[in-house]
């Protein structure tokens, strides 16, 4: 980070006795972050013996049934197909609708157009986990019951409130000038969305997105109340459930949670910056 | 940021049509149909299962409503006065009390302390961050889950307690009326810790290091000068902590069900958890309903009543301001 070498040139006394604290304490919050999540991997390349016999022992021998298992079940790869669909089609929704909502209200002029700002900033003290049975009751008045459709428009309905606080500053700071020169060159205002402002927008629109499919794909309250058939799962359901259904088998859950963390790791190293950058920012709006 | 750059260097925008242009109509038909074109979708989405839901809860909780049929059997308030009369939803709503108390009195400091130690120059700064950040990224069913089997008695917390002499600490973790709800806040604090770090060590970035230096140059101690000079200007990110700390305290609920379902009897259930249980479980879907709209009231006033009181400075602009 540069912000802090013109700092370092200063050799405070104090700093030579925080370098040693700060390692400490960095190693400090890695183990105690990593111990748990390599127990977990760990664990799964175990027995239930050898789990029994020492909880938290190195697997001797290695073994990969248990992954083995997950990963020849095809409800595994089903949860897995289900956990997706509903993310992609939360994080579509939230960023178009999301987007041309943050458009008309950061670009044009219209009565009520602050009125209909602040209804959406309220639905930020709204969020899904609070409204679940409400949405649940909802979604069963609408036949929605059972349905991934049914959860994904909810899930993007409660993610516009923040999509649009986020979005709407950053499609405002943009200069009016370039509006001007892309009507003078023919461009209407539905082609300025699509043509100038999307592309302009796309930091914001990667964090949002980001936001919006991590939000889904580790959602649980409202997937629970909705699916009842466990064909329809969603992954957190399924570690949920194969974890109460077979309670017994430790290293089984071990691996079938372990394999349940890949995407969102993977996805996380992979859009790290995004997130983190993405949390900062909508944390200080 | 680039963005912020741009919006500083940004004149203020001359395309806007009403003013100073008199040649634009006030809203001509083809701009009314383009606002309802990029508006329509999302209010129609956002007013369906936001505003509709939110008011249908209000309703049912009239009702004396098990779900089948629609509901037909008004009770006034009673759904209300049976829940606040009701000892388990008392104790839920204390539990979460004790959560966002102790989410502040406990996980505020560390997680300040943490990030105060960190701060400066690290080899490995950007791994530490990926790994800091890793829980939060992982579901709370995965966090659950996990916690799970290691507090198991006889399990690997247990196992490594002994293994280093402290026998005598070895608990029935999640089995203890009285010690269930600490484990859960200890649970979602590994979760939430390094978000918060991370949050911190963003908010020191924006310190400027002239300020710390024109202290040491006056004699302050390396502690005076956390406490007087950085301390002071983290308030912004403190207080943005602390609101979505509370919220997330007031709405707690996938660690709870799936690690305890609220129990044993009830010692660690939360609102949210209350909700589904006597709502979804039990089909009392009035009485759900109450119960939920108390949920939302209490996240309700708390988000502005600290909008009001603490937010006000840092938000302007964000959640209140206008865009002209």
């Amino acid at each position: 980070m540069p912000a802090t070498t013109d700092r370092d040139r200063r050799a405070v006394t104090a700093d030579r006795l925080a370098v040693p604290g700060r390692y400490l304490a960095a190693l400090l919050v890695a183990g105690v972050t990593l111990v748990p999540i390599a127990f977990v991997v760990l664990g799964g390349f175990r027995t239930n013996a050898q789990l029994n016999a020492d909880p938290t022992g190195l697997p001797h021998p290695w073994v990969i049934d248990n992954y083995r298992k997950v990963l020849g079940s095809s409800m595994f790869w089903r949860l897995m197909g289900n956990s997706a669909l509903i993310a992609v089609a939360v994080t579509v929704l939230t960023c178009g609708l999301g987007a041309a909502a943050a458009y008309a209200l950061a670009r044009y002029r219209f009565r009520g157009r602050e009125g209909i700002h602040t209804l959406f900033t309220a639905g930020l003290l709204f969020p899904l986990g609070v409204a679940s049975l409400p949405v649940y009751l909802l979604l069963r008045q609408l036949h929605l019951l059972e349905s991934w459709l049914g959860v994904a428009l909810a899930e993007a309905a409660f993610g516009l409130p923040v999509t649009i606080v986020i979005l709407r500053p950053f499609m405002a700071a943009i200069p009016g000038e370039l509006e001007d020169a892309a009507a003078v060159d023919g461009c209407t205002r539905l082609g300025f969305l699509w043509r100038i402002m999307l592309p302009l927008a796309r930091p914001a629109l990667v964090t949002v997105a980001v936001l919006a499919f991590l939000g889904s794909w580790n959602g649980y309250q409202l997937p629970m109340l909705v699916f009842n058939e466990q064909s329809h799962f969603t992954l957190p359901l399924g570690v949920a459930s194969f974890q109460s259904q077979y309670s017994q088998d430790t290293a089984g859950i071990l691996a079938y949670t372990a394999l349940s963390m890949l995407p969102a790791l993977g996805f996380f190293v992979f859009a790290e910056r995004r997130i983190v950058g993405g949390m900062a920012g909508a944390v200080k709006g | 940021m680039s963005p912020v750059e741009e919006r500083a260097a940004a004149p203020a925008r001359s395309a806007t049509p009403s003013r100073g242009r008199p040649a634009r109509r006030r809203t001509s038909t083809r701009t009314r149909a383009e606002l309802a074109l990029l508006l329509g979708p999302a209010l129609a989405l956002f007013a369906l299962f936001v505003l509709v839901s939110i008011a249908a809860a209000v309703y049912y909780s009239f009702f004396d409503w098990n779900g089948f049929g629609p509901p037909s059997r008004t009770v006034g308030l009673a759904n209300y006065r049976k829940a606040l009369a009701d000892p388990v939803f008392q104790g839920a709503i204390r539990h979460n009390l004790v959560f966002a108390v102790l989410s502040v009195a406990v996980q505020l400091p560390l997680t300040v302390a943490l990030a105060l130690l960190l701060n400066g120059r690290l080899r490995g700064r950007a791994l530490l961050r990926l790994i800091a950040f890793t829980p939060y990224v992982l579901s709370e069913a995965i966090t659950a889950v996990a916690w799970l089997v290691m507090l198991q008695p006889g399990g690997a917390v247990d196992r490594a307690l002994r293994s280093i002499g402290l026998d005598s600490l070895v608990h029935q973790w999640l089995a203890d009326p009285d010690l269930v709800l600490y484990t859960l806040f200890a649970v979602s604090t590994w979760k939430y810790l390094g978000f918060g770090i991370i949050l911190f060590l963003a908010g020191l970035q924006g310190v400027p290091t002239e300020l710390r230096e024109a202290a040491a140059l006056d004699g302050a101690s390396a502690w005076q000068t956390t406490r007087k000079v950085v301390l002071p200007l983290l308030g912004p990110t403190v207080r943005i902590w602390i609101f979505l700390s509370v919220i997330g305290s007031l709405q707690l609920f996938e660690l709870v069900w799936i690690m305890t379902l609220g129990g044993p009897a009830g010692s660690s259930a939360t609102m949210a958890t209350y909700v589904i249980d006597r709502g979804f479980r039990r089909y009392q879907f009035g009485y759900g309903s109450a119960v939920a709209v108390v949920l939302f009231a209490v996240c309700f006033a708390f988000a502005l009543a600290y909008q009001r009181f603490a937010l006000r400075r840092d938000t302007d602009g964000a959640l209140t301001g206008r865009v002209d």
